[in-house]
């Protein structure tokens, strides 16, 4: 228990250090996610629309979650070097699959009838995504985008060995700041990882349409709905 | 420590010397073959053993807990939300941190790795295994039941052999997503492959990490590869892929 306390002691004496730590690992994650949702997204609402290439939109996510992170790091390590490019490549690497599979499954299992009516009314193909397909596509789309924000937070860590910076040289580096340090580190970047899990799951449920709200339990409002993480979930 | 690695790594050819070997091993190439080859049987190997070890004994243990924990919710509803509330906040602990918050509780030892390890395959089992239940159709267990067939009948017979392509699903991402997270576990003294990662990134030992690396990725992908290959020699009757 000591040393539990000896982290919060940590967190009381150290807020400056913490604070650039924690601004460092969001902005490398937020850069990592922002890459892999203009890489991802287009693909994967696309090859809905035209629900092409299914088998290879649902197996990303297995492919992706197959990736050891700490695997890429290293490899990368050896062939990009230290630094902010290798973090990157390592995040961006794991965060587009899911993305692609879940924006995939999202559009392409929007309601036949829907689209069906929305073509009757005589929207072009391109209304229909925008204005029908997207909409209510979203929250899997959204479902997606938590889970590839989770994980990245999650392989920001990792950052450190490669010289990317964030909480992980707290956690990485028990010889400067003691056990009590990555425990501290180690306790914010958990809750981290689930303000972030919060807030998407917050946004999830506001961007849903009203009519396809379900009655939910209070274990989907707190969770939302699952992600699709492997092919046998999307149906494959 | 980190900081010193960091500019060993990032000085490349001015390390010294990794005992004998080729022109590659003394310049600290990407990756020399002949390292890999002189050293696979005792330092990667052993490693890799490990590593297949601590993921069978994390996924069997999980499975076991997820098992029971699935077979009760499916009995008594109000088991579900709880246990998918806990496994869902285990699930969402980045692990580094899980394996480093365990280290006060149960040292920086293999338990602690385990504990971390089995902790995140309840996640995905417990869900695929309710959701492969749940979705049983009805028609098949109200047969079963015309038959005569008694509860215990009814669970072994119709409705766990329907739920096993859900199940199966459920083991595969549990087992390669295991694999992955063991890697970071050999950072809190687990061994397995992630051991020659770090040694080698705190040697500043390039051939020694990309290997360890490449091993890791392709262990994760035969697992996939394989479980894929089971998975449909048990459940034949469902249609993969399209």
């Amino acid at each position: 228990m000591d040393t539990f306390f000896g982290a919060l002691e940590f967190l009381r004496d150290n807020p400056g250090l913490i604070w650039e730590k924690v601004l460092q690992h969001l902005q490398l994650s937020a850069a990592a996610i922002g890459v892999a949702l203009l890489i991802a997204i287009p693909i994967g609402v696309g090859l809905g629309h035209l629900h092409k290439w299914s088998f290879l939109a649902i197996n990303a996510a297995n492919i992706g979650r197959a990736l050891p992170s700490l695997a890429l790091i290293s490899i990368g390590l050896g062939f990009l070097g230290v630094g902010f490019v290798n973090v990157m490549v390592a995040m961006i690497i794991l965060a587009v699959p899911p993305l692609i599979t879940n924006a995939y499954v999202a559009v392409d299992q929007v309601d036949p009838d829907a689209v069906e009516a929305a073509r009757g009314m005589g929207m072009r193909p391109l209304q229909v995504l925008t204005k029908v397909e997207l909409p209510l596509a979203l929250p899997l789309i959204f479902a997606g985008i938590r889970t590839a924000v989770v994980y990245v937070i999650a392989t920001g860590t990792l950052a450190a060995i490669a010289g990317g910076g964030g909480l992980g040289d707290i956690i990485f580096n028990q010889p400067s700041y003691k056990l009590a340090g990555v425990i501290a580190g180690s306790m914010v970047i958990t809750a981290l990882a689930f303000a972030a899990e919060g807030l998407f799951a917050v946004l999830q449920r506001a961007l849903t349409p009203k009519g396809i709200r379900g009655r939910e339990t209070a274990t989907d409002v707190l969770l939302g709905p699952p992600a699709i993480e492997s092919a046998a979930q999307a149906g494959a | 420590m980190i900081g010193v690695v960091l500019a060993l790594v990032g000085a490349g050819p001015t390390i010294p010397d990794f005992g004998r070997g080729s022109d590659c091993v003394r310049e600290n190439g990407q990756f020399c073959l002949d390292w890999v080859v002189d050293n696979f049987g005792d330092q990667l190997l052993p490693r890799l053993i490990q590593h297949i070890e601590l993921t069978a004994i994390a996924v069997s243990i999980g499975f076991v807990i997820a098992f029971t924990a699935a077979l009760l919710a499916h009995r008594y509803h109000w088991v579900k939300t709880p246990f998918t509330a806990f496994s869902a906040f285990v699930y969402t602990i980045p692990s580094i941190a899980l394996f480093q918050l365990l280290v006060p509780v149960t040292g920086l030892s293999w338990t602690s790795a385990e504990i971390a390890l089995i902790g995140y395959t309840l996640l995905i089992l417990f869900r695929n295994m309710l959701t492969g239940l749940e979705e049983v159709p009805r028609d098949a267990i109200d047969a079963a039941e015309g038959m005569g067939f008694t509860q215990r009948q009814i669970l072994w017979r119709v409705e766990l052999p329907l739920a096993l392509p859900a199940i199966m699903a459920g083991l595969r991402i549990a087992t390669v997503t295991t694999i992955s997270l063991a890697t970071i576990a050999a950072y809190i003294g687990a061994g397995g492959i992630g051991q020659p990662i770090f040694d080698g990134i705190q040697r500043g030992f390039r051939t020694q990490f990309v290997t360890a690396g490449i091993l890791a990725v392709t262990l994760a992908l035969l697992a996939d590869g394989l479980l894929v290959l089971a998975q449909r020699a048990l459940a034949p009757w469902v249609r993969y892929g399209r």
